[in-house]
């Protein structure tokens, strides 16, 4: 227990909305990057999000008391790529157009994606402040009886 | 004739670290705004201060060697889960704008246990200086 804690978890939730953002600018930039089949098609990314337990990386191999242990962040469990339907056009005069004519378009939904931009970089000041106001609170205890 | 830092301090040190403990969870909670299923926790100050002037005022019966520790949270006056008044339809019921207040407010508390601490470490100071 210390200040120190609260730099990790406020670390781990930049950690995390950094890899979301980073996500959605992958999703944005390739959402007009075109197919000539299916397989071939960029599909929107998504990062999940799970919560860090202290217990997971400590020494303790039981399973985790939620009463006592009060967490330690955030991480992402991996990337996944969207279900969504792609979206085929036809569109023979395409350079990438197959046989029958029909170009693939991600499953990319940009609206979707600029309001994941913007909570992922409201999350990340919010992640930004804790760290601030615990700096302050760690310097001020550096000054304990002067 | 000794000085008890105990008795010199009172519950500050203890409001002090229960404070700082309460400044991670809600940390956590804010870290954790955005996972599916998490439900956002806080500690209830009150019970966690009565348990501790209850400790304080009593003569430590909890310890029965000079090595044990007394820790600041007993699992039973211990972690509760939030009550959000929106949560999310992903079951996350961290509500930014109350962590946040809720956050500040705990900076600021610290604060004031600091001042506390401060002028009782002034106090005695000034007493050995025979100011």
């Amino acid at each position: 227990m210390s200040l120190g804690n609260v730099f990790d978890i406020a670390g781990t939730g930049m950690m995390a909305q950094s890899i979301r953002l980073n996500t959605t600018a992958s999703n944005i930039a390739n959402a007009e990057t075109v197919s000539s089949s299916i397989d071939e098609t960029y599909r929107a990314r998504h990062p999940v999000f799970s919560q860090i337990h202290k217990d997971e990386m400590g020494y303790k191999f039981e399973g985790v008391d939620v009463n006592e242990d009060i967490g330690n962040g955030v991480h992402v469990m991996g990337v996944v790529e969207s279900d969504a339907p792609l979206e085929a056009r036809y569109n023979p005069e395409h350079p990438m157009a197959d046989e029958e004519g029909y170009v693939y378009y991600p499953n990319v939904n940009v609206v979707e994606e600029m309001a994941n931009m913007i909570s992922a970089s409201r999350s990340y000041q919010t992640n930004v402040d804790i760290m601030n106001t615990a700096k302050t609170m760690m310097q001020q205890i550096l000054t304990l009886g002067k | 004739m000794a000085i008890s830092f105990d008795n010199a301090l009172g519950i500050h040190p203890q409001a002090m670290g229960v404070r700082v403990q309460r400044a991670e969870i809600i940390a956590n909670n804010l870290a954790n705004s955005d996972t599916p299923g998490f439900k956002a926790r806080d500690i209830d100050f009150k019970a966690v201060l009565n348990a501790e002037s209850d400790r304080l005022s009593s003569v430590g019966l909890d310890k029965t060697d000079d090595k044990h520790l007394d820790g600041l949270l007993s699992p039973d006056q211990g972690l509760k889960f939030r009550n959000p008044h929106q949560p999310a339809i992903d079951g996350n019921t961290v509500e930014t704008q109350v962590e946040n207040s809720e956050y500040m407010q705990n900076a600021m508390q610290y604060q004031a246990t600091f001042q506390f601490l401060n002028s009782k470490f002034k106090g005695l100071t000034g007493a050995i200086k025979g100011e």
